[in-house]
């Protein structure tokens, strides 16, 4: 899993029937530090409680399609929960 | 697997299900020979590890699925060992 930033929804007219419903976000990768990483995906987020500016972690591949109930619909990323906070190792940062 | 350091526990309270009541460590991801590759990967700890820590990573979907004995379990990344030393 890796750290993301919810920067915006996607709202399509016509979805595959398994993914009627399921909100679809961007998602901006970060860094370690909480900094943008990569090119922003676009997430299926099966906790339906994530909106733009909230930090979450992500999965990908297989794992993504197992988030979603009935599992097994096309995603190849999908939002796994949203971060509260962290506890960092001393001299961490972000 | 991977070879890595904790930096540190995630907090998360809404979730799917399958992560309620499990510890998610942030680790930053080592070379074999123990310098960071800058990399750093979110993981289901199973073995305690705690911070600061260096720990083996297996990042591979089955294996961790066997692991958690959940076979539609969600999960890729879990932490399955602490490392006492590099040879």
């Amino acid at each position: 899993m890796l750290l993301g930033r919810v920067i915006g929804t996607v709202i399509p007219c016509v979805v595959y029937e398994g993914l009627r419903g399921v909100p679809m976000l961007v998602v901006q990768p970060l860094d370690r530090e909480g900094r943008p990483r990569g090119r922003a995906i676009v997430a299926a987020d099966p906790t339906r409680m994530a909106g733009p500016g909230e930090l979450v972690y992500f999965e990908g591949g297989r794992e993504a399609a197992l988030l979603l109930e009935p599992s097994f619909v096309p995603v190849d990323h999908a939002i796994v929960g949203i971060v509260d906070g962290f506890s960092r190792a001393p001299g961490g940062t972000a | 697997m991977i070879v890595g350091r904790v930096a540190g526990e995630l907090t998360s309270t809404i979730n799917h299900p399958f992560f309620d009541g499990r510890t998610l460590l942030i680790v930053d991801r080592e070379t074999p020979d123990g310098e960071p590759t800058g990399d750093y990967l979110v993981a289901v700890d199973t073995v305690g590890a705690g911070r600061g820590q260096r720990v083996l990573v297996l990042d591979e979907g089955n294996g961790a699925r066997q692991i958690v004995g959940c076979s539609t379990a969600p999960l890729r990344s879990v932490v399955v060992g602490i490392v006492d030393a590099l040879g």
